[in-house]
């Protein structure tokens, strides 16, 4: 089970949380101009990564806040010396 | 209860495949050992006389997710294209022993899928409905049949998740994975396919859109059309041609039990409280979990999945309260949005995938072989093949077997 340090309430069992998947993908800005391929990308394709993988966490049976973090999909290790926010 | 194995686990044959060195080109390379890397490679050479063929495997042949499943086999998917290909593999598996020449232990004992709630009735009923229509064996079960079938399912109402029926395929069942993988592998190696084992590919060279050949561990290697089998690793071996695909890579746990004395007579899945349970011909019970639900490659699982999928386990059949877990452990499974497959070419030509199988990859493994092979002896998808193409996540013509399938789809 993975240890997870949730930035509002410090290390917690994964049992706690649920996971979002990859961080940082940002809705089309102007989404009336996207094509289909385009539309695609953004709906269905995500990073898939051997290593370092920032992604999104939520705290569901805790604060119900979400947060990023950085793990390594190899070992498991979280990287972030400090979660963020 | 603990029983000795089976004295009727057949013998294997003397010979089972050479171990040549790569020759300089081929006219199929194709980047993965497993299963469904095996069966294409066979097929191709039954199939379609293309005989100058190597399956480069970067561990030993099998030894991923073919070697780390739970050996189930069905055909009862709602869709009609996720029926017509897991029929098409199941009448494969059907031939598969006389075919091939080896005892694949194959086992037709049935498999049924719980219902515990007036949802998963309404569900079930609905895929047997279309499973029939289909032209495939389906039947639903009440409690007394299920009794029928097999008896240590607990039908008792004081329980969380009461059984209120059940799907059933009696077609379906289980067969020994290590001898499926065994026996492709001896005969795509008799018809001249050389399996190479150690070989990782590290690099597709594209040359003007065109894959021309791979770089491996153990030198580089024309080709004059390669097709990427590796599940687990899909979508990092894809990259190295500059091809995106819409998969994740999450652990699928399972484990199995002790050794012990025949007494579960078919295969029993529960979506709903999610555990799926046979007993495999030495006596091992095996049991699944659904996938932990974070990426990770790490062929490893969190704790609270196995405990989870054990509760299930002991509440469906109290009679395993005392059996003793023996080992746990975890595939890699690329899962696509829609949990289907994605099969055929891709932006770069000359390159073709076969992978997002999921959690479902060993029941396919003839038909995913089949298609594949008919893929690149022509370069067009194969008929059953078509409707898994990439496309399908621009176009929007998904093929969505998350819920109706079964467990973790």
């Amino acid at each position: 089970m993975l240890l997870i340090t949730c930035p509002h309430c410090g290390p917690r069992d994964e049992v706690e949380f649920r996971y979002g998947g990859q961080a940082g993908v940002a809705s089309p800005a102007d989404p009336e101009a996207l094509d289909d391929a385009t539309w695609a990308r953004y709906v269905f394709f995500r990073d898939n990564p051997k290593g370092p993988f920032a992604e999104r966490w939520v705290h569901a049976a805790g604060c119900r806040r979400w947060f990023d973090a950085v793990r390594d999909t190899v070992t498991n290790q979280f990287l972030d010396p400090e979660p963020r926010r | 209860m603990a029983a000795t194995p089976s004295p009727h686990l057949p013998d294997h044959p003397a010979h089972l495949w050479r171990n040549p060195d790569p020759k300089p080109a081929y006219d199929v390379v194709i980047v993965g050992g497993g299963g469904h890397g095996l069966a294409t490679a066979y097929y191709l050479a039954k199939n379609h006389g293309i005989t100058n063929v190597a399956v480069l495997e970067r561990g030993w042949l099998a030894g991923g997710n073919m070697a780390r499943n739970t050996a189930i086999i069905r055909s009862n998917y709602l869709w009609d294209e996720s029926a017509a290909i897991y029929e098409h593999s199941l009448k494969l598996w059907e031939e598969l022993p006389a075919e091939l020449d080896y005892d694949i232990l194959f086992s037709q004992r049935g498999v049924m899928n719980l219902a515990h709630s007036l949802g998963d009735v309404r569900a079930g009923q609905r895929r047997v409905s279309a499973n029939r229509l289909n032209g495939l064996d389906g039947e639903w079960l009440e409690p007394d049949d299920i009794a029928r079938i097999c008896p240590i399912v607990n039908l008792s109402s004081d329980v969380r998740y009461p059984v209120l029926g059940a799907t059933f395929q009696p077609r379906g069942g289980i067969a020994k994975h290590d001898h499926v993988a065994w026996a492709y592998a001896r005969a795509a190696d008799a018809l001249g396919v050389d399996l190479i084992q150690g070989c990782e590919v590290t690099g597709i060279d594209v040359a003007d859109g065109r894959a021309v050949g791979v770089q491996t561990s153990r030198g580089p290697i024309s080709a004059g059309r390669v097709a990427i089998v590796a599940a687990g690793h899909a979508s990092l071996v894809a990259a190295m041609a500059g091809v995106a695909l819409p998969l994740q890579s999450h652990p699928l746990q399972a484990l199995v039990s002790e050794l012990l004395e025949p007494i579960h007579p078919t295969v029993v899945m529960s979506n709903a409280v999610h555990v799926y349970v046979s007993q495999a011909h030495k006596g091992e019970l095996v049991m699944g979990a659904g996938i932990d639900s974070y990426n990770s490659y790490a062929q490893r699982g969190s704790f609270h999945v196995i405990e989870h999928q054990l509760a299930a386990a002991l509440e469906l059949f109290p009679i395993f309260a005392r059996a003793h877990v023996l080992r746990t452990w975890a595939g890699i499974v690329d899962v696509a949005p829609d949990a289907s497959p994605i099969i055929g070419p891709t932006p770069v030509d000359e390159l073709f995938v076969n992978c997002g199988w999921g959690t479902g990859g060993f029941k396919a493994t003839p038909a995913s072989g089949w298609v594949m092979a008919a893929t690149l002896a022509t370069g067009e998808p194969q008929e059953l093949a078509r409707p898994y193409a990439l496309e399908r996540f621009t176009t929007g013509a998904l093929i969505d077997e998350h819920g109706a399938a079964g467990v973790a789809h």
